[in-house]
């Protein structure tokens, strides 16, 4: 007897009952639907967050200055100027786990073009920059030593700046903007890089060499980084440069070693990783609740098997009394059972993409769908069938032929 | 010249069958001896409770005696566990009951195939073979039909193609002709007999007269024995219904195209 002739004699028996079968699958189909819409949605809002943590750079530490005290007020942090100039220098020579080290300086300004104007943020910092945040140009060049030591008045424009003064597809580098009424020649143009996680633009910015940010934007130079430094690990392994630098920092500010510190280091690699660990919290609260909800599917199709084999008993006993073993009568039920379960994962998985793709579409939120995650929905729903629908069939099998015959 | 008779098909002896009911054992069978050789058609008699249905079980393999041994075509079988069990009455018996065991919402044809299904032959050959024993019934324009769309008597017939198809040589009937009218009745005593005069072995039990009068052979059970045990000439069923008054048509449903 061939699995075919079995898997026939299965369907026919559950489309003898076609709501009841059903009924039956509904809570296999609600569990793995949910799931596989719930996993596609988590999915999708990870890879966002995954793609723009990239597109910050991960393996970045981001230094400032420390909170001034005035009596029992405390500003926020950076109000307290204590990074200097030096500080950076050191930082670049004697920290060897830093691979670079640049600033950031910043400050709201009008730019202005031939014809239109357009307020942005301006920042000051060094072509190291644009290494530290993966950040290459995509027309002309980006800003050169040269420029920062000859405090040159040149600028690289941000996608959007360009956009809002020349146009969407207009090639700047070359000509002249007015940062605060101060020409400054456009030498380039970096790629697109889109929001960041909190819906701010990345591409809304202009950069300065920053000794023409000092002497052009913020009026006077200073001894003080007014703004953050960022640095780049060497090998990514910012936890190393982290302690490094802090050492540094602490002995060329002379704090002993109960003072606290009078500058701040920010892991953005601590910070992904933590959200990642938030994705995997979900995951495995995704992974119970299907779990759960794949067991009530169960129980429910154990139910009903029972049920079935109760009412199919004279079946049972006409079938063994023609011929039919107990090997037979079990591999029938079993079937039965894995197809009630298989077609629950079926119907689930595909009404849990249509959820996803219409949850896509509806609020315009990103999804992954992914094949393994339908797979893997389908085998534990077989899993499922196989598990519950056992005790049903063994009880079918263990049936004596003439007690079974003799049933009403 | 050492002519070894084959051994009967069927020997029981000293079969005693005991229930349990509550703390009381109540003995169906207190110790049963019978000898049916091949080509014989018995009928079982008695009033119920006197053991014959647990006489027809025992010997079809669907009940075991509590003692006493049982050789089918001279193998004791006993012993044999439940699968091995199984596959004896595949190939060796053929059942008929009195209410038809069809399973509902399979055609005729499909009924007929499975006992061949269990017995894994192929899906090509089992369609000819159940074709022939449907045809062999007389109902193989019918073959498409499921049972609630045949008469009681053509369900009988159909279950009897079943019994039939696997080419058992043995054919065990329970009250085979208990749910139907008196003419239907003949029809199917008569196909019992030509299956007997082509070689098949029948074992019949009933409570009617009337009906094991087609048999070779009675045997009465009293009180879980056997109180008489003798040959007869037996009726022929063809003829009897042949002379039967013909009644009004059979109400059968109404011919339905093959779904």
């Amino acid at each position: 007897m061939n699995l075919l002739v079995t898997f026939r004699i299965a369907l026919r028996a559950l489309m003898a009952n076609p709501l009841r079968s059903f009924l039956t699958v509904l809570g296999v189909v609600i569990g793995v639907a949910a799931v596989v819409a719930m996993v596609a949605i988590g999915e999708g809002a990870k890879a966002q967050v995954e793609a723009s943590f990239a597109s910050m750079g991960t393996d970045m530490l981001i230094v400032t200055s420390g909170s001034s005290r005035a009596g029992g007020m405390r500003g926020g942090a950076g109000s307290q100027p204590s990074l200097t100039w030096d500080d950076l220098t050191a930082i670049r020579a004697q920290a060897p786990a830093v691979r670079a080290a640049t600033v950031d300086l910043r400050a709201n300004a009008t730019i202005a073009s031939e014809e239109t104007n357009w307020s942005s943020q301006i920042h000051g910092t060094s072509p190291e920059f644009f290494e530290v945040r993966r950040w290459p140009v995509e027309r002309g060049q980006a800003l050169t030593p040269a420029d920062v030591t000859g405090a040159s008045k040149v600028a690289v424009l941000g996608r959007t700046v360009v956009t809002e003064l020349y146009g969407p597809d207009a090639d700047p580098v070359g000509r002249t903007i007015r940062i605060n009424n101060a020409p400054f020649a456009v030498v380039g143009v970096l790629q697109a890089k889109g929001q960041s996680p909190m819906g701010q633009d990345y591409d809304d910015v202009v950069y300065v060499p920053y000794t023409a940010f000092q002497s052009k934007i913020q009026g006077s130079p200073s001894k003080y980084v007014t703004g953050q430094i960022l640095i780049a690990a060497a090998g990514g392994d910012t936890t190393r440069a982290q302690a490094q630098v802090e050492t540094l920092l602490r002995e060329r500010h002379r704090l002993g070693g109960e003072e606290e510190d009078d500058f701040s280091i920010r892991n953005l690699a601590e910070i992904a990783s933590a959200r990642q660990e938030g994705t995997q919290t979900m995951s495995l609260l995704l992974a119970s609740i299907a779990a759960v909800s794949l067991l009530v599917g169960g129980i429910g199709i154990m139910n009903i098997m029972l049920v079935s084999v109760t009412e199919r008993t004279r079946e049972i006993g006409l079938r063994m009394a023609i011929g039919a073993k107990p090997n037979h009568v079990l591999a029938q039920f079993l079937v039965e059972a894995v197809v009630l379960s298989m077609a629950g994962g079926i119907l689930g998985a595909a009404l849990g993409c249509a959820t996803a793709l219409w949850v896509a579409r509806q609020f315009e939120w990103s999804v992954a769908l992914r094949a393994d995650v339908l797979l893997m929905a389908m085998a534990f729903s077989m899993l499922v069938g196989v598990g519950f629908g056992l005790y049903p069939a063994l009880k079918a099998s263990r049936l004596q032929p003439i007690d079974a015959l003799r049933s009403e | 010249m050492t002519a070894v008779p084959p051994p009967p098909l069927i020997a029981l002896a000293g079969i005693t069958k005991a229930y349990r009911m509550g703390d009381q054992t109540v003995w169906a069978l207190r110790g049963v001896d019978l000898t049916i050789r091949r080509g014989e058609f018995v009928a079982i008699m008695g009033a119920s409770g006197s053991g014959k249905s647990t006489l027809m079980n025992v010997i079809g393999c669907l009940d075991r005696p509590t003692a006493g041994v049982y050789r089918l075509a001279g193998r004791e079988v006993g012993d044999l566990d439940r699968s091995t069990l199984a596959d004896v009455r595949n190939r060796w018996i053929g059942f008929v009951f009195q209410s038809f065991n069809l399973l509902p919402r399979t055609s005729a044809q499909e009924n007929v195939e499975l006992p061949l299904v269990y017995a894994g032959v192929a899906a090509r050959e089992r369609a000819d073979r159940a074709r022939q024993a449907l045809a062999r019934v007389g109902l193989e324009a019918r073959r498409h039909h499921r049972p609630n769309q045949l008469s009681g008597g053509q369900q009988q017939r159909v279950a009897i193609a079943r019994a039939l198809v696997a080419r058992p040589p043995l054919l065990l009937a329970d009250e085979p002709t208990g749910n139907l009218d008196s003419r239907t009745s003949l029809e199917v005593m008569a196909l019992l007999q030509s299956l007997q005069a082509e070689g098949t072995t029948v074992a019949l039990v009933t409570h009617e007269p009337d009906i094991a009068a087609f048999a070779s052979r009675t045997i009465v059970m009293r009180d879980g024995r056997i109180l008489t045990d003798r040959l007869q000439t037996p009726h022929d069923a063809a003829q009897a219904l042949a002379a039967a008054p013909l009644p009004q048509p059979a109400p059968e449903p109404a011919p339905e195209p093959a779904p």
